[in-house]
C-alpha cells in the first residue's frame, strides 16, 4: 500500500490522505455540531426569552413592595424573605450533617458493610424525585410531627433533600488533602480530631464551599416539596412555624393560574438571575481551588 | 482523652447515618400512607383501572402510568441522541476553547430551576405545537386536534432537562476509555469518526447506558415542568398530541384539595413512582459498577 513508502515523509502517522473522507462521515460530524448547536440555543433561548420579558417589568418597588391581590399586582418582597429564611434554615440544618457525613465516611469509615449500605443509602437519597420528598415531609414533619405548613417543616425537607450533594463535594475535596499534612499532624502530637478540625478541614473549605452553593441553588430552584411543606402563603414569615412562599412558588402558581403574566416574567427572571449567581460564584470556586491544587 | 475521640466518632458516625435513615423513614412512611388503599382496592384494580375520580372513590392509576411513560419515552427518544451527540463532541470534537464554553452552559441548563423550564414550555412550546405544528401533522391526519398541552410538549421540555445527564455522565465514560484503544484503531487505518463509533462508543457502553437510566429516572420523577406543559388529562392517551396527566404531576395538583380517602390514594399513586424509581436507580448503579470492574 502507498501509505509504507509515505511513512517516510515528516507526517503525522494518524493523518489519513484527504481523499479517504467520505461523505457519510462528514454528514454525521455535521449532525453531531448541529446538536451541539441546537443545545447552545435552547439554553440561550430559555434564559434570553425570559429575561427580555421579565426585565422590563422589575424594579425597585417589586423588590420592596408586597404582592397584592394575590400577587397580580405589587412586588415580591414577602416572597423573598420567605425564600432567603427558608434557604438559610435548610443551610443550617444540613451543612454540620453534610460535612459531619462526609468526615466520617473518608476519615474514619472501615470497608465493611455497614458502610457499604450508608453509601448505598446516601446514594439513593439522591435519586429521590423531590415530590416524593414533599409527600415525605407532608405526611412526617406537617402532621406526624406537628409542625404545620411552616418554614421548618420546608427547611427540614430540604435539607434532606440538599444532604447528598453536601456530603459528595466535602468528600470529594477533603479526599484530595494529601496524606502528609494528616501525617505531620499527627507526627506533632495532636490527636484524630485536632488533625481534622486545624488540618484536615481548613484545606477543604472551598469544597465545602462549592457544596453549600450547589445546595443553595437547589433550594432556591426546588417547587414540589415546597409546595407540600411550607404552604403557600403571602405574608412576611414571622417565625419558623408560620407558612411562607417561595419565588419558584410564586412563579408556578402564578403561571398555572394564569394571574398575571408581567409579574411571572419578572419573578421568573429574579429566579434565574439568582441562579446565574450562585453558579458563576460556585464556578469561581471551583477553579480558584484548582489552580490552588496545580 | 480517649473517651472523647471515641465520642466524636458516634457523633459522625450518626451524621453519616442520617441519609440512610431518611431513606428508610421515607420508604415507611410513603408505604405506611399508601398501602392500606392499595389493599383494600387491590393492586391489580389500582394500576390497572383505567378511571381516575377521587370524587367517586375511582383510583385508577393506568391514565397516570401511561402518562408518565408516554412522556418519558418522547423525552428519551429526543433527548438520548441529542445528549450521546453532545458528549462526542465534548469528548471527542470539540476543541478546547469551545469546551470551556459548552461545559458551563451544560451545567448551567442543569441548575435552571424546573418551574422555569415549566413556564417556559407554558409560554413558547404549547402555543409553538397549536399553531405551528398541529396544521402540519392536520395535512397528514385531518382528525388530530390538541389544545397543545400534550406529550409532545413534555417531551420536548424533557428532553433539554434529561440532557445535562446524559451528556455529563457519557462523556466522563467517554474519556475514560484507555488512549491505547484509540490508538490502536487509529494505527490501523481507521478514521476518527470509525473509531469514535466502532471502538470508543462501544467500550464506553455501560456509562452510556447509564446515562441514560439516570436521565430516564429524571424525567419520570419530574414535577413542576411536566405540569405546566403536559394538561393533566387523567385518560389513557392515544396519540402524542393528547393532554395527559402523569404521576408526579397528579400527586403535586391534588395533594392540596384531596380527602382524607384520595390523600391516600395519592400516597398510593406515590409509592408507584417510588417503586419505579428505586428500580431505575438499582439498574444505574449496578451498570455503573460493572463499568469500574471492567
Amino acid at each position: 500500500m502507498h501509505v509504507v513508502g509515505k511513512l517516510s515523509v515528516k507526517k503525522p502517522i494518524f493523518n489519513r490522505p484527504k481523499k479517504k473522507t467520505n461523505i457519510k462521515e462528514k454528514i454525521a460530524y455535521i449532525c453531531i455540531y448541529a446538536v451541539a448547536l441546537i443545545t447552545m440555543l435552547a439554553l440561550i433561548s430559555i434564559i434570553g426569552y425570559v429575561l427580555l420579558n421579565g426585565i422590563q417589568h422589575i424594579n425597585l418597588e417589586f423588590f420592596t413592595q408586597e404582592p397584592r391581590s394575590m400577587g397580580r399586582k405589587g412586588g415580591i418582597f414577602s416572597i423573598i424573605v420567605g425564600t432567603i429564611y427558608l434557604t438559610i434554615v435548610s443551610i443550617a440544618i444540613a451543612t454540620p450533617i453534610g460535612i459531619g457525613a462526609a468526615i466520617y465516611l473518608t476519615e474514619y469509615a472501615k470497608e465493611n458493610k455497614l458502610i457499604k449500605i450508608i453509601r448505598f443509602g446516601t446514594e439513593t437519597l439522591a435519586g429521590i424525585p423531590s415530590i416524593i420528598f414533599g409527600l415525605f415531609g407532608f405526611v412526617f414533619f406537617v402532621i406526624f410531627l406537628g409542625f404545620r405548613w411552616s418554614i421548618l417543616s420546608g427547611g427540614l425537607t430540604l435539607a434532606i433533600m440538599i444532604l447528598p450533594t453536601l456530603i459528595r463535594t466535602t468528600e470529594e475535596s477533603i479526599k484530595t488533602v494529601p496524606n502528609s499534612l494528616r501525617e505531620g499532624s499527627l507526627a506533632l502530637g495532636a490527636t484524630k480530631w485536632q488533625t481534622i478540625v486545624k488540618v484536615v478541614l481548613p484545606s477543604s473549605i472551598p469544597g465545602i464551599l462549592t457544596g453549600l452553593i450547589l445546595g443553595i441553588g437547589r433550594a432556591i430552584g426546588e417547587t414540589a416539596a415546597i409546595m407540600l411543606t411550607a404552604g403557600s402563603s403571602l405574608g412576611i414569615p414571622e417565625s419558623i412555624m408560620d407558612p411562607t412562599r417561595t419565588m419558584s412558588v410564586h412563579v408556578y402558581l402564578l403561571a398555572s393560574e394564569g394571574l398575571s403574566k408581567e409579574k411571572t416574567f419578572a419573578t421568573a427572571s429574579v429566579l434565574i438571575i439568582f441562579v446565574l449567581i450562585i453558579n458563576l460564584s460556585a464556578n469561581m470556586v471551583a477553579n480558584k481551588y484548582i489552580k490552588k491544587l496545580i | 482523652m480517649k473517651i472523647h475521640e471515641k465520642i466524636i466518632e458516634t457523633i459522625l458516625f450518626i451524621c453519616a447515618a442520617i441519609a440512610t435513615l431518611s431513606v428508610l423513614l421515607i420508604t415507611v412512611f410513603i408505604f405506611k400512607e399508601g398501602l392500606p388503599v392499595l389493599k383494600s382496592y387491590g393492586v391489580f384494580n389500582f394500576i390497572f383501572g383505567k378511571t381516575w375520580s377521587p370524587t367517586n372513590e375511582q383510583f385508577g392509576a393506568l391514565p397516570m402510568i401511561m402518562g408518565s411513560i408516554s412522556v418519558t419515552l418522547g423525552a428519551l427518544v429526543i433527548g438520548v441522541p441529542m445528549g450521546i451527540a453532545c458528549a462526542i463532541f465534548l469528548a471527542e470534537i470539540a476543541p478546547k476553547s469551545v469546551v470551556k464554553i459548552f461545559k458551563p452552559a451544560v451545567e448551567l441548563l442543569a441548575g435552571i430551576p424546573s418551574v422555569v423550564y415549566g413556564f417556559f414550555g407554558l409560554a413558547v412550546v404549547v402555543p409553538i405545537i397549536r399553531t405551528n405544528i398541529l396544521p402540519i401533522i392536520q395535512k397528514f391526519n385531518p382528525d388530530a386536534n390538541t389544545s397543545g398541552y400534550s406529550i409532545l410538549g413534555g417531551a420536548i421540555i424533557l428532553a433539554v432537562m434529561i440532557l445535562p445527564t446524559i451528556v455529563n455522565i457519557s462523556e466522563n465514560a467517554i474519556k475514560a476509555v484507555p488512549f491505547e484503544y484509540k490508538q490502536g484503531s487509529l494505527a490501523l487505518g481507521a478514521s476518527h469518526f470509525e473509531t469514535i463509533t466502532k471502538v470508543i462508543i462501544p467500550a464506553a457502553k455501560s456509562g452510556i447506558i447509564t446515562s441514560i437510566v439516570l436521565g430516564m429516572g429524571r424525567a419520570v420523577g419530574e414535577t413542576m415542568a411536566v405540569i405546566l406543559i403536559t394538561g393533566n388529562m387523567p385518560k389513557v392517551p392515544g396519540s402524542v398530541l393528547d393532554s395527559v396527566a402523569t404521576l408526579t404531576g397528579t400527586i403535586a395538583m391534588e395533594m392540596g384539595y384531596a380527602g382524607p380517602m384520595h390523600q391516600r390514594a395519592l400516597f398510593a399513586t406515590g409509592i408507584i413512582l417510588f417503586v419505579f424509581i428505586m428500580m431505575l436507580n438499582i439498574i444505574a448503579s449496578t451498570t455503573l459498577k460493572r463499568v469500574g470492574r471492567g
